[in-house]
């Protein structure tokens, strides 16, 4: 480096960028390893080592919250990537209605989560709500969506879904609009039908913005709260608990010791998965 | 059919199937924001018997002693303190990055950046921190809170829109006698103004929607932001959902406001975002 680069590119123009990043993140993140072996009240703790992992994966209450977050993390996304694909798909084509529909689609994620979460958790009443009623009508008696200890966690991934489709959607009509018209032309030519287009054309071609979707969804679903938080609180029982909602109960109840083993927990779940997915995905890339 | 009729026939089906799965919650909230307290606990889609539409917002903007009104102007405040200071450092920071790149410091630094849009933040030690410098429960903490935790995003999109600005201008400027600061401040900022605007909708709209960081780091009645009404007004209006929906529509207009201005906006920043990022 030059003295001329070293003066006008100066690191001086991070320092205030880097210092609240060191104070309010990067810190607090190299200490959560040191606090999670604690019996901590924010002003003592006593070293107990991994008692806090072990008491995190021995109580049910507490373990199944791991087994919930990689449950909800893929259906959601896994969902997310589906109907985002279709709806891109679909709204890059030559239907009618075009801008309108993709506002609407897009319209959810400017929403507040918990408002989301209290709208959908009144419609999904069992006996009262809106949904019920309309299966009512055509001879279906409804379940109790948030009740029942089956349905409840996939009953919250779906309006997660709902909410969280229009940010896939824009993703995919973006890279889908950056596939060469000359592919779905020499298409055309050779008779392919719509159905090849898609298969064979749109779909391996639009691998970075699937691959986009599939890690900020990932990522999003395993660090999920509000929208459990405002439809179930973690309930019936424990089993739409999440790390992130087990966090904030034992933050609740003065355990920060064992909230912030849990929060390792969760840095560890998206290292472990998220990380290796990504090198994957990235790496399977195919150019356009 | 013609070709031009099976894509209007599609459209119309589409409309439909819109309505249905998007426009009926909204329908829903809404109705019911406007029906007296017995009928708005039937929860039903039907239309008001009477109209209820001044009581009702009156009743929520003046409860727990004007609380709603207290919570607006704190997350106003919050929003807005928070997209000016991530825009000025985040800017800075992704303009060095991007003309240093290679240079000694700048991997790691990369590297800590692009962690901080994977690694979900540690909560409870945060809290110790800000206890610890006396910004615990405070507005200015919890701005600081959010602008770390949307710095890695921002400072990627700078960076990446940093790259398209040709080096000739950094150069005939420093033969002008301009300084980095100059440089930066006179020439380059303005030149990232598509990519500021992004950043702005962008992060407005998940600060003044966040209710996890408020929840933690901003607690108390005082400090309570919209999200947390809404949250707080759950157990108080369990009997009087016409007040909770209402809530609910006066704390979702402002981002609606701002999606019906910025609709283009915030689809070109989002797909930037994700796609180049």
């Amino acid at each position: 480096m030059t003295k001329v680069t070293m003066r006008t590119y100066s690191y001086l123009f991070l320092l205030p960028a880097g210092i609240i990043y060191f104070v309010f993140y990067l810190l607090p993140t190299i200490l959560s390893f040191f606090f999670s072996m604690t019996r901590w009240t924010l002003t003592k703790w006593d070293f107990i080592g991994f008692e806090n992992y072990a008491t995190f994966f021995s109580e049910t209450s507490l373990s199944i919250g791991f087994k919930n977050t990689v449950i909800y993390a893929i259906v959601t996304c896994g969902l997310k990537v589906v109907f985002g694909l279709l709806l891109g798909a679909f709204l890059t084509s030559q239907v009618k209605f075009k801008n309108y529909l993709r506002s609407v689609v897009f319209f959810p994620t400017l929403l507040s989560t918990i408002a989301v979460g209290i709208a959908f958790s009144t419609m999904m009443h069992p006996s009262q709500g809106v949904m019920n009623k309309a299966l009512d009508a055509i001879g279906i008696i409804g379940p109790d969506w948030l009740g029942n200890t089956k349905l409840a966690l996939l009953s919250v991934a779906s309006v997660d879904v709902w909410k969280g489709v229009g940010v896939a959607t824009v993703i995919f009509i973006a890279g889908i609009t950056a596939i060469p018209q000359e592919y779905y032309e020499a298409l055309k030519i050779d008779g392919g039908s719509n159905w090849s287009a898609f298969r064979h054309i749109t779909m391996p071609l639009s691998r970075p913005a699937m691959n986009s979707v599939i890690i900020l969804a990932f990522i999003g679903g395993l660090r999920s709260f509000d929208l459990i938080w405002a439809m179930t609180k973690g309930g019936p029982g424990f089993t739409t608990d999440l790390i992130a909602s087990i966090i904030y109960k034992q933050y609740q109840a003065g355990f920060y010791g064992l909230a912030t083993a849990g929060n390792v927990i969760l840095f560890i779940c998206v290292s472990v998965l998220a990380f290796p997915l990504y090198k994957f995905l990235t790496r399977s890339e195919v150019d356009v | 059919m013609g070709r031009g009729g099976r894509q209007l026939a599609l459209g119309v089906v589409a409309l439909f199937i819109s309505t249905m799965i998007f426009w009926i919650p909204f329908y829903f909230v809404i109705i019911n924001s406007l029906k007296n307290q017995t009928q708005s606990a039937d929860l039903s889609m039907a239309w008001p018997t009477s109209f209820h539409f001044f009581e009702n917002y009156k009743a929520v903007l003046s409860a727990s002693e004007h609380m709603l009104v207290r919570a607006f102007l704190n997350s106003a405040l919050l929003t807005i303190l928070s997209i000016g200071i991530l825009v000025l450092v985040a800017a800075m920071a992704g303009f060095v990055l991007q003309r240093r790149e290679g240079g000694r410091a700048s991997s790691l630094i990369n590297f800590l950046v692009l962690a901080g849009l994977m690694i979900p933040p540690a909560i409870v030690p945060t809290i110790w921190v800000l206890d610890g410098i006396h910004l615990f429960k405070t507005l200015t903490g919890i701005t600081l809170v959010e602008v770390s935790l949307h710095f890695p995003f921002a400072a990627i999109l700078y960076k990446a829109f940093v790259a398209s600005l040709p080096r000739e201008i950094d150069e005939s400027a420093m033969i002008d006698g301009c300084g980095g600061g100059r440089l930066f401040f006179g020439i380059i900022f303005p030149l990232l103004k598509p990519v500021t605007s992004t950043i702005i909708v962008l992060t407005s709209i998940n600060v003044f929607n966040d209710f996890v960081n408020p929840l933690y780091f901003f607690p108390g009645s005082a400090n309570a932001t919209v999200q947390l009404t809404l949250y707080n007004f759950m157990s108080r209006f369990t009997t009087s959902w016409n007040l909770l929906f209402a809530d609910i529509v006066l704390i979702s207009i402002p981002m609606l406001v701002l999606f019906i201005f910025f609709n283009k906006k915030i689809v070109a920043g989002m797909t930037a975002g994700a796609v180049k990022g």
